[in-house]
């Protein structure tokens, strides 16, 4: 009798893998996802279709020549919410070109060429959306507005928005003359705010389009949504409170400790964390756990710090908004925040720091 | 011109300054290390086999601290290289020896009917492991022994044997699991894993 | 009374329990199976020794194997029958690697041993009780088997604030402890009433999870019913909260320190298991025999609890429980979580098995292929020690141990929890597993380097000293040469044998002094803890009185070792010295001057020997001399059986000599005198003998009722006999000789076969005799302080008079043997040439095979046969060949003659 000899434990909490954590993070977008098609039209859900054609055929390409099992990789659906964290994050109206370069690079740089899942050492999502940032900053920066305040006033049609992504021009019916792209697309309120020009806050909130009610209610939406969604993966442990408690409350405590000192100049810490993409870059991209941190401890240090950087890039920096750059940048800080912000192991006073090794243990 | 000579004369000034400072701290906070060749020597497994061609650990050490390739301990194998190669701030090269393998922890073993009592394997030892007298049956200290190997050549009638030694259930471990992440970045050197 | 758990600990998990399964059936009690396998180690630290042989028959309860050291444990025979092996056997253990093992046959007589429990234990001292214990070989059931004795025996150096029964049994599947808080509550809360008699904590508390209301009803009930001061603490139920740390953090809030032991911060934990095993050696006398397991898992149908002897074969119980041999994927020994699997059925049940889990495929399904880890840090919510799983197993991957080390590897305990909720299926278990034995594995390295560094760095030393010394000595030497203008004529160098014999002299000296050195310093120990003893016996604090008996017994075990090694290096130098000696030109009959050098440091060892004993022995009397409590009758009974040990020995070494002189091929006239020798002595030593009886004779005229007299006076006469038996052995051995010297030659070809084995004999007999030595003295001292365990020891004893005899037997019978074998064979053969030519063959084979391997090398790295042959190679091996048959040719020959 050929019994099995294998290590302990001999059981295993049934239903939890992998996929199932990527499965459940996927389903927690689907709010997101449909607020954004009901604002701003079939676009993103288009996005999102050709994104997760792109990286499964490039996932595949490379994992054939690695040498690995295609089937047994694929079907861990890491690349699929890769590709789908990436394409919520695109504007609606970006030529296909550029959402399948950025998600291939995504998934054959950032990842693959890292060791594949597990081994990456920046989120591959926002490495592949910081690189369509820099290189195509133009179409990267328009969004669609809420209708109400576009010049078009009303959502675009699918088959228009098929039209706008893969042959870059509208022709359908209602495109004729009067409606070419920019009358559906604007700045975000983000956007818009940092490039008042000089005006007061109350001034830019009058006059400026971007910054009407009918478009920071849309953006307003987007961001409950998502808030929903982390509050499913929350309730349901995939991800933990840490990361996202952190970058929140610290991204509104220094937007509110700004605003109470210039209120006339700076935006509040409301408009911050409604405005923009700080739900969506809180609860799903900064808490990937392979490029974060691991110890809770650590996550709010590294949430925190995420936090911080988002309202400096938005405040100070070259572009509108900054989760992207706050999250590789504090990606790069991860493994030193995990030697400092170890917990303190049972049975010891006090926990260990730094990589000091030869350390107590005799 | 005057300009010139300033700027020269307050560099050399400023240099005469900083130099005077930095003499002064590397007397004052001069740090004792551990000489290189103790830290070397403390990395070698002590066998005092001579594999590597030196009479010894320490003249090897002292040969590596002179410059001497570091991968020339079959006892110690590859760790040692690697730390070796982390000390030293060079590269770890494979084991290089003239064939000698890295090969399992032994002990020699004299089998004693045909120990002739000729004292060579005594004088070979390098930790003094082998008791015996002229005449007299040798044996092995087991617990001293090194599994060097020295004493096998001098033997006349080759009645040394080198014998792995044994797990037992005390010294046994389990071994490093081999899934899919065991080798974190698969090259075209490793395996396919399709076995799922 | 009824209290939940104030305190709690980080992680945890819930897997399913799976306990309702073996609560359905109540506590089985399986037929006896044909062979219980007792393993020897069966607990944590050196296994025990057997104190049986191959076919004794035992009783129920008789120790079958005694401790081997501090942390040690007792084994028992779990019923009464015959010893049909002592050897290697599958045991439960992860390896599966065999250990050595007693085999014990039953004979369905379950015939007890007579038992002694302890009736007044409410007044004996803790270390009374503890020994007991001890004797009764309980560990600790709950899953470590830590020696009980030992983890008590802290709780004297440690004033103790709660003592902890672990009673919450968190492992899924497995519910042992729950059956036996049911089926024996009484004696687990008299069991921990034992316990508090001897920690005498400050507070008692009974950890229990809240899924076992059965349980927590009836030790609630009885508790009340005895009047125990006890509080039941009910915590709720997460895996491990039965982990000893864990358990301790949540019924006291503090940690146990890294690398300590719960006694450090004044905690005691026990298992309920443990409990009632305490409660069975100290209310009943009975030994820890039998235990509770839980027969659980799909491939048996009749799950349940049972009380099984030790030793009982899984086998047996599976088939017992109704298994489905089809259906097992997977044989678990303890819980899911933190059991192992065995590939055979057939090792037994320990002491500390606890559950034996019989999985289906279903049940237990294969885990499924490990993925990249993706940091999820559901092992970090999950691991109860605070660590960070995921860096722990990226460490140990990368094999950065240190790293490891670092992040507290040493902390994992091993629980599983982590495994159990990584979503990518990871066995971190086993990479920290593996991490931790690597770390182990390379410490130790790390100590045997630094080892041999020193012994290669004293060798260097002194070779160097040596050659310095000699060089000193030949300038000297040239000097005198020159002064006195003679020819320089003097010997340059010394011949090569003697250069050798020479280092490893003064390397034997080295070692000698550095021995004296150790010999001395444990004396002094000795001398300090018996001075420390005085004086708490003159205090009256009887607890550290007993633990410094048990020290000074240490310490005197520790001093007869160096002085055996001594001894035996003394001998060794002397042998070396001797060889010096004989290395000389003189080749004739080197073999015979060698054996008569021996036998004379055989009989200057025995002086030696007999010197420090009396010197130690001394000491001991003035110590002795200066406690009140002994009687001087005492002081010299100890005295006399010293002296007449020590000249046992002193006639034990003549006989060894005897017998190197008889291995020394050729009769020479200094044997017969050194035979008469020994002859004298055995004479006088049977005189003293008689006389040691005759007084203990008056004594016990003088006071009959004494038992202790008695018992002296049966010793005595068992001496005395001996020592007949002696006188007789060393009579033989004279005719022996006689005949022997008749014979005019000796037989070259079997006397060395014979003497070998003689020489192994005689071995054996002096190792058995020591033993029994050390057994008489520990039965010294037990009588002394009057312990429990004096019958055990008697045993013990009488095994080993038992052995003795059938050595002695076996000896003389090789002795007559060998007598028989030395007329008969009639070889007129000088030995030396024999001797020569034999060596000769050897070196020719040995040289032989050197060219072989050379020519083989050659082929190897490419060199052609022609090239092979201008190298002259060939005709080496054709030589050496020739030169092999010939030596064979030649050995055939004077064989034959």
């Amino acid at each position: 009798m050929a019994l099995l000899r294998i290590t302990s434990p001999h059981t295993q909490r049934t239903g939890h893998r992998t996929a199932w954590i990527m499965q459940m993070v996927i389903l927690a977008t689907l709010p997101g996802l449909l607020v954004q098609t009901w604002l701003f039209g079939w676009g993103t859900f288009i996005q999102v279709l050709i994104a997760i054609a792109t990286a499964l055929v490039c996932e595949a390409a490379v994992l054939k020549l690695r040498g690995r099992s295609i089937m047994f990789f694929l079907q861990d659906y890491s690349a699929v919410l890769t590709a789908l964290l990436l394409a919520l994050a695109l504007p609606p109206s970006v030529p296909w070109w550029l959402t399948v370069t950025g998600v291939a690079f995504s998934i054959i740089v950032a990842k693959q060429l890292y060791g594949g899942l597990g081994n990456n050492p920046f989120n591959p999502a926002m490495i592949g959306y910081a690189l369509l940032l820099v290189s195509f900053p133009v179409p990267m920066t328009q969004w669609f507005g809420a209708y109400e305040v576009t010049a078009a006033n009303e959502v675009m049609a699918f088959t228009d928005s098929i039209k706008l992504i893969f042959t870059g021009a509208i022709e359908g019916a209602h495109a004729v003359d009067a409606y070419t792209i920019d009358a559906y697309t604007m700045a975000t309120p983000l956007d818009a705010f940092k490039h008042k020009e000089g005006l007061m806050s109350s001034e830019a909130f009058a006059t400026l389009p971007a910054l009407q009610p009918a478009n920071i209610n849309a953006f307003f939406w987007i961001n409950m949504a998502y808030l929903a969604g982390g509050l499913f993966l929350l309730y349901l442990r995939v991800i933990t409170w840490h990361t996202p408690v952190a970058l929140l409350s610290a991204l509104a405590i220094i937007a509110g400790f700004f605003y109470i000192i210039d209120s006339s100049n700076a935006a509040s810490s409301w408009f911050h964390l409604t405005t923009g993409a700080a739900m969506f870059g809180a609860f799903f991209i900064a808490t990937d756990p392979v490029s974060s941190c691991t110890s809770n401890r650590g996550k709010l240090f590294y949430g925190a710090g995420i936090g911080i950087l988002i309202y400096i890039i938005r405040t100070w920096g070259g572009y509108p908004d900054a989760i992207a750059f706050a999250v590789l940048l504090m990606n790069f800080a991860a493994p030193f925040i995990d030697y400092y912000a170890q917990p303190r192991t049972y049975g010891h006073k006090e926990a260990k720091k730094g990589l000091k090794t030869g350390g107590d243990n005799p | 011109m005057t300009a010139v000579l300033l700027a020269i004369g307050t560099l050399l000034i400023f240099a005469l300054i900083f130099g005077g400072i930095l003499g002064y701290a590397s007397i004052r906070f001069h740090v004792e290390g551990d000489p290189i060749v103790d830290q070397i020597d403390a990395l070698l497994p002590q066998t005092q086999c001579g594999q590597c061609g030196h009479p010894g650990c320490r003249p090897y050490a002292e040969a590596i601290a002179n410059g001497e390739e570091i991968n020339r301990c079959p006892p110690g194998g590859q760790a040692t290289i690697q730390a070796l190669a982390d000390l030293l701030d060079v590269e770890a090269l494979p084991l290089d020896s003239d064939g000698a393998e890295e090969q399992p922890k032994r002990v020699a073993i004299i089998r004693e009917d045909e120990c002739i009592g000729c004292t060579k394997c005594i004088q070979a030892c390098p930790v003094d492991a082998i008791l015996g007298a002229a005449k007299q049956m040798h044996t092995v200290i087991a617990d001293e022994c090194t599994g060097c190997d020295l004493c096998v050549d001098p033997c006349p009638v080759d009645c040394i044997d080198m014998e792995e030694i044994a797990v037992t259930s005390k010294t046994w471990g389990w071994e490093l699991p081999t899934g899919v992440a065991a080798n974190i970045i698969a090259t075209d050197k490793t395996p396919k894993v399709e076995a799922y | 009374m009824l209290q939940q758990a104030q305190y709690g600990f980080h992680g945890g998990i819930h897997p399913p329990e799976n306990k309702t399964q073996s609560l359905q059936l109540p506590l089985g009690q399986p037929p006896l199976a044909d062979r219980l396998i007792l393993p020897l180690g069966q607990h944590i630290g050196q296994a025990s020794q057997p104190l049986v042989q191959i076919g004794e028959h035992v009783l129920k309860g008789q120790p079958i194997a005694s401790n081997n050291g501090f942390v040690s444990s007792y084994l028992h025979a779990p019923t009464s029958g015959t010893i049909v092996e002592i050897s290697e056997h599958q045991v439960p253990h992860p390896s599966g690697l065999p250990e050595v093992c007693i085999v014990l046959q039953p004979d369905h007589q379950d015939q007890w041993i007579e038992r002694q429990p302890l009736v007044d234990w409410q007044t004996l001292s803790a270390t009374q009780i503890i020994q007991h214990l001890s004797s009764m070989g309980i560990v600790g059931m709950g899953g470590a088997g830590f020696p009980t004795q030992v983890k008590l025996a802290g709780s004297e150096k440690h004033t103790i604030q709660e003592l902890i029964i672990n009673a919450a049994e968190c492992e899924p599947y497995i519910t042992a402890d729950d059956m036996l808080m049911r089926e024996k509550t009484d004696a687990l809360i008299q069991g921990i009433q034992v316990l508090q008699h001897l920690a005498k904590p400050e507070k008692t508390l009974i950890g229990i999870e809240d899924n076992k209301p059965t349980a927590i009803e009836r030790l609630q009930d009885s508790i009340k019913r005895l009047g125990a001061n006890i509080q039941l603490i009910v915590v709720p139920t997460k895996y491990p909260s039965g982990g000893e740390k864990q358990l301790i953090q949540l019924l006291t809030g503090k940690e146990v320190p890294s690398g300590g032991l719960p006694v450090d911060i004044g905690i005691i934990c026990q298992n309920v298991g443990t409990c009632v095993a305490v409660y069975d050696a100290v209310h009943l006398g009975q030994p820890l025999i039998s235990r509770i397991t839980t027969l659980t898992g799909n491939a048996i149908s009749a799950a349940q609890n049972v009380e099984v002897p030790l030793g009982t074969p899984v086998s047996h119980l599976l088939q017992y429980a109704d298994f489905d041999a089809t259906e097992l994927e997977r044989l678990v020994i303890g819980g899911p979580m933190m059991g192992f699997t065995i590939a055979d059925t057939s090792v037994p049940v320990i002491k500390t098995t606890n559950c034996i889990l019989a999985a289906t495929k279903k049940e237990l399904p294969q885990p499924a292929p490990e993925q990249a880890c993706i940091r999820c840090g559901m092992c970090e919510q999950a691991c109860p020690a605070g660590l960070l799983p995921q860096q722990l197993l990226w460490f140990s991957k990368s094999q950065e141990h240190d790293k490891a080390e670092h992040h507290n590897l040493f902390d994992c305990i091993e629980c599983g929890a982590c495994s159990y909720v990584c979503p990518s299926s990871i066995p971190l278990v086993q990479y920290y597993r593996h991490s931790k034995s690597t770390i182990r594995e390379a410490r130790e390295a790390a100590v045997k380097a630094d080892h041999a560094k020193v012994r290669f760095e004293a060798r260097k030393a002194r070779i160097e000293a040596e050659a310095a010394e000699k060089e000193a000595k030949r300038q000297a030497n040239r000097a005198k040469a020159a002064a006195s203008t003679t020819k320089a004529a003097a010997p340059a160098t010394k011949p090569a044998p003697e250069k050798a014999a020479a280092t490893s002299a003064s390397d034997a000296q080295t070692i000698l002094k550095k021995l004296k050195v150790e010999l001395a310093l444990t004396s002094t120990k000795l001398n300090k803890a018996q001075k420390n003893l005085q004086a708490a016996q003159e205090s009256g604090d009887s607890d550290t009185v007993a633990t410094l008996q048990g020290q000074i017994a240490e310490l005197e075990q520790q001093k007869q070792a160096v002085q055996q090694q001594l001894e035996s290096t003394h001998v060794e130098s002397t042998h070396v010295d001797n060889a010096t000696n004989v290395a000389t030109p003189q080749t004739n009959k080197p073999a015979i001057n060698a054996s008569t050098s021996v036998t004379s440091a055989e009989v200057k060892k025995a002086k030696v020997a007999l010197a420090i004993a009396s010197t130690s022995l001394k000491k001991v009397q003035k110590q002795l001399a200066e406690t009140p409590d002994d009687e001087a009758l005492k002081e010299k009974e100890t005295a006399q059986i010293q002296a007449i040990a020590d000249a046992e020995k002193a006639l034990q070494d003549a006989q060894q000599a005897e017998t190197k002189l008889d291995a020394a091929d050729g009769a020479s006239p200094a044997k017969k005198p050194a035979i008469s020798d020994a002859l004298k002595k055995a004479k006088v030593d049977l005189a003293i003998a008689t006389t040691h009886l005759k007084k203990a004779h008056e004594k016990l005229a003088a006071d009959p009722d004494n038992e202790e007299l008695k018992a002296r006076v049966t010793s005595r006469e068992e001496k005395l006999a001996a020592a007949k038996q002696a006188l007789e052995q060393a009579q033989t051995q004279d005719q022996t000789h006689e005949k022997t010297q008749e014979a005019t030659k000796e037989a070259t070809n079997t006397a060395p076969v014979n003497t070998d084995a003689l020489k192994q004999a005689k071995i054996d007999l002096a190792m058995a005799k020591a033993a029994n030595k050390k057994v008489e003295k520990a039965i010294e001292k037990a009588k002394e302080l009057d312990l429990p365990e004096l019958a055990g020891l008697e045993q013990q004893h009488q095994a080993g008079l038992a052995r003795i005899q059938t050595l002695e037997q076996s000896l003389q019978d090789m002795n007559q043997g060998k007598t028989q074998t030395a007329p008969a064979a009639k070889k007129v053969q000088v030995d030396n040439p024999q001797k020569q030519l034999k060596i000769d063959h050897a070196l020719a084979k040995a040289a032989l095979n050197k060219v072989k391997r050379e020519i083989e090398n050659r082929r190897k790295d490419g060199a052609s046969e022609a090239e092979l042959n201008t190298q002259g190679l060939l005709d080496k091996l054709a030589q050496c060949e020739d030169k092999l048959a010939a030596t064979e040719r030649q050995m055939a020959a004077s064989e034959t003659e």
